[in-house]
């Protein structure tokens, strides 16, 4: 096991190293200097420009900033917002519990629901139950998220008054960030009905979110059980006489979970794309609405930081992902 | 778990319109603030967090008006030359108690002198703090015309200026002129974390800055101790919704009492929402086509008239502005004082367009119209007007290419005047018809490129410095009216259209105006029902 988690670690660091440089281009590709976007339509002078660029260090040839920016990365330093001024890391990590919860709530939504889909629409192949669930998965999976958020939001929010439109918590609520997570916070805090109104304000951000994931997983999970279903040691457990449920859960799902998980696992990069449109619609704070504002606004800083704790994310939960193929199937370890 | 949801909606419904009692009132601002100092800043959503609730400044303009009124300086004076202004600061005005910071002592000179000087000195121990960009201070040309500031008593302030400058006062009302706390400054430096300055301000303002989650919240509580009078909102909340169609739901949900920045396509049912107040107001703005006349054939002024005639600005506000708009004959909105009523626009005459541009010898003329790639209250569409621009120039004969680049390399190629006709507009900062007329169409801005008709009219230029050197408004008025007379015949420009501002409110809210700058303003009897 160390040994596996040894050369995976391994494999790791030519990523990274992969990672700072896609991140570190792919602003610098953009068109548009930092500076210019920043005086708008007031414009800045030719010498004051000069000034701010050399200050930004901008100005120096690109091998050079690309190894200022690794050597600070390295020692820890994503350096500072061009538009707050503030660490980029400290602002990420303000941010990022709030898209983690959010990613973590749309996938059990999409895991609780797409896999006993998945299940029943497998057995149950070929009727309308199988139709009735795969149809409904394409719909989802099709589903544009800001179109999908906004009916959601005048169905339960306005006509029906049962959710919350936007934000992470009511106003009426002071909640000291403690963890960064409000569900976690809202239930420590002595603010009564603080938790109850956090959970309220996850329901419609996390069914938009993790629409598409329910219907990749729910699809995945139906494809992979059928395929288990008709193996021969499947027949020999029915033939010996297990009961169908038994059959189902512990001969076949163990086996089929191996590629639902690896599905479970890329769609962690699908939640944080989706992320982006989910925030923006749900007011929610966290760093998909904020990379998205840091392209525009060219903070080169904020841009090529976050880029790269995203990755880094990414990379660390497929290293978990790895790591679980493992306890399902030892066999892998070797 | 239906009931429950029910139960708490109704709840917190209640709660948002029932709150009477405790007076929260709800903003959904439009962004996060970039900070909490306004001088650093350039974005309205950082004045409406900062300037507009926390801070006050020297003069401030009136609630809805663009005019100066006093504000921590009871009075002023001017001297004959306009070269000195004396201003008398307001005794027993109170800082904010904030978690971090009691205060020990009023406002007084040394504030004025302590936020200044952190601007303008680079020796300043706090001039590099957050960056040390000072953008409007830059902007307004404050280094070049400060010549020096001195603490004559306690309560008595002089400026000293370079040269006349007559918009000076409406300077000091700008957003980034707002007074910090000279005492706050000095513990801070004491402790090691001048960056607090920025991040947890501490002003004389009507609001108390509580708390702030970046993309989230950020809560205010009234300051008792105001001297206009405590305000009479408890708690003020921005919730931060960067959606318009979001922002509507809230609002029609009573999840906030005012809204900025409505999407055009709902200012209709806005209207006939028995629950919403529908304010508006003409913007502070223009949106023009200005043409490169350094490149012939625009470098003739009747090439330049006869494509103005050639455009029939009436479609533009009916596809582009959708009604919300009015159409502009002057680089300046009728709301800035000297608007000149009595010029005539060019009408819409494609015939007598051909017939100019066959006597300036222009015949199949090839150009290029540029398109913002970005929408602006000025030009909420820059594409669909171009388009329409060409289709009225293709009935002259004149053929025209429609041309964008991303937001920052289309503002530096144009300021570099590598186009030949550009659309772009402008909001004004001070509400003082020199922030239009002197930055866009001076012979100073064709140099450094803001004026990107790159024309330098002596006559023009000369009336607009001679209206700097006075402080006498009738005369300024005077001379800026014929500086539009000027420019309508030279047409630098076609001047297109001032946009319609709406600011959707909830009928609870009382007292809220739409204030001609753009700013949010929640003190001047905003109150809630």
């Amino acid at each position: 096991m160390l040994k596996f988690l040894f050369k995976r670690l391994l494999v790791l660091v030519p990523v990274f190293f992969g990672v700072t440089l896609v991140a570190f281009g792919f602003i610098r590709v953009l068109p548009g200097d930092p500076v210019e976007v920043l005086a708008g339509e007031r414009g800045v002078s030719a010498e004051r420009h000069a000034e701010l660029m050399t200050q930004l260090g901008l100005n120096e040839p690109l091998w050079q900033q690309y190894l200022n920016y690794i050597g600070d990365v390295l020692q820890g330093d994503l350096g500072t917002s061009l538009i707050t001024n503030r660490p980029v890391a400290e602002e990420f990590f303000e941010l990022f519990p709030a898209t983690a919860e959010l990613a973590i709530c749309a996938i059990l939504f999409a895991i609780i629901l797409g896999i006993p889909a998945g299940i029943i629409a497998a057995v149950k192949r070929g009727t309308l139950i199988d139709q009735g669930i795969m149809g409904i998965s394409l719909a989802g999976y099709s589903m544009p998220i800001f179109w999908w958020g906004l009916l959601l939001i005048i169905l339960f929010s306005n006509t029906l008054n049962l959710t919350p439109v936007s934000g992470r918590l009511s106003f009426l609520f002071e909640v000291e960030p403690v963890t960064g997570f409000m569900l976690i916070d809202s239930f420590l805090s002595d603010e009564k009905g603080a938790f109850k109104s956090a959970m309220h304000h996850l329901v419609l951000p996390s069914v938009v979110l993790g629409t598409i994931p329910l219907a990749v997983i729910a699809r995945q999970t139906r494809s992979a059980m059928l395929e288990v279903l008709s193996e021969d040691y499947v027949r020999t457990a029915k033939a010996k006489g297990l009961s169908p449920l038994r059959v189902i859960a512990i001969h076949a799902l163990r086996n089929a979970m191996i590629t639902v998980v690896t599905v479970i696992g890329l769609q962690v990069a699908v939640l944080l794309a989706g992320a982006i449109l989910t925030e923006t619609i749900f007011g929610w704070p966290g760093i998909g609405k904020w990379i998205i504002f840091s392209v525009f606004s060219r903070d080169y800083f904020a841009v090529q930081g976050g880029l790269l704790l995203i990755a880094t994310s990414v990379m660390v939960v497929n290293l978990t992902v790895d790591l679980l193929y493992g306890l399902i199937n030892p066999r892998i370890l070797h | 778990m239906k009931k429950t949801l029910l139960a708490l909606s109704l709840g917190l419904g209640l709660a948002v319109s029932g709150v009477a009692q405790a007076k929260t009132l709800v903003f959904c601002s439009e962004g996060s603030p970039e900070g909490f100092n306004p001088s650093l800043y350039s974005a309205g959503t950082t004045f409406d967090a900062s300037s507009q609730t926390i801070f006050n400044r020297l003069v401030q303009f009136e609630a809805g008006s663009t005019k100066v009124v006093p504000g921590l300086a009871e009075s002023w004076t001017a001297s004959a030359d306009g070269l000195e202004y004396t201003f008398n600061l307001r005794k027993g005005v109170k800082y904010h108690t904030t978690k971090d910071f009691t205060p020990t002592r009023d406002f007084n000179a040394d504030d004025i002198l302590f936020t200044f000087n952190r601007m303008w000195k680079e020796d300043h121990p706090y001039h590099d703090v957050s960056g040390g960009d000072y953008k409007y201070f830059g902007w307004m040309s404050m280094g070049d015309l400060l010549k020096s500031i001195e603490k004559v008593d306690d309560y008595t302030v002089k400026f000293t200026l370079n040269y006349a400058e007559a918009p000076f006062v409406s300077n000091m009302a700008m957003d980034f002129a707002s007074v910090l706390s000279a005492e706050y400054g000095d513990e801070l430096a004491a402790s090691g974390n001048k960056d607090d300055i920025d991040h947890k301000p501490v002003g004389t303002g009507p609001f108390v800055f509580k708390s702030y989650q970046k993309d989230a919240m950020i809560r205010y509580t009234a300051h008792d101790d105001y001297w206009g009078g405590r305000s009479n909102i408890d708690k003020l909340v921005f919730a931060i919704t960067t959606d318009a169609n979001v922002r509507y739901q809230k609002l029609k949900a009573g999840e906030c009492h005012v809204m900025p920045y409505p999407n055009p396509a709902d200012v209709a049912a806005m209207d006939k929402d028995p629950e919403i107040n529908l304010l508006r107001q003409e913007g502070l703005n223009v949106g023009y086509l200005a043409f490169n006349t350094e490149k012939p054939p625009f470098d003739q002024k009747l090439v330049r008239q006869a494509l103005n005639m050639a455009i029939n600005k009436q479609s533009i506000l009916d596809v582009v502005f959708k009604g919300a708009g009015s159409i502009a004959k002057n680089p300046i909105p009728p709301t800035i004082w000297s608007y000149n009523d009595d010029v005539k626009d060019y009408d819409y005459d494609p015939e007598k367009a051909k017939a100019m541009l066959a006597e300036a010898g222009v015949s199949g003329l090839k150009t290029n119209i540029w398109a913002m790639p970005v929408q602006r209250p000025y030009n909420p569409n820059a594409r669909r007007m171009a388009e329409l621009i060409q289709a009225d120039w293709a009935k002259v004969g004149v053929e025209a290419e429609i041309v964008t680049f991303e937001w920052g390399e289309y503002l530096k190629r144009s300021k570099n005047g590598e186009h030949d006709t550009v659309l772009l507009g402008w909001t004004g900062d001070n509400g003082d018809p020199d922030n239009f007329m002197y930055v866009l169409l001076g012979c100073d801005a064709a140099k450094d490129g803001g004026n990107r008709a790159r024309w330098c009219n002596e006559e023009f230029d000369s009336t607009l410095r001679q209206a700097k050197k006075v402080t006498d408004q009738a005369q300024r008025t005077t001379l800026y009216e014929k500086a539009q007379v000027i420019f309508k015949e030279e047409a630098p420009w076609v001047t297109i259209a001032h946009s319609v501002v709406f600011k959707p409110v909830r009928k609870e809210v009382t007292g809220f105006k739409v204030h001609p700058l753009g700013s949010h303003i929640f003190y001047d009897g905003v109150d809630l029902k």
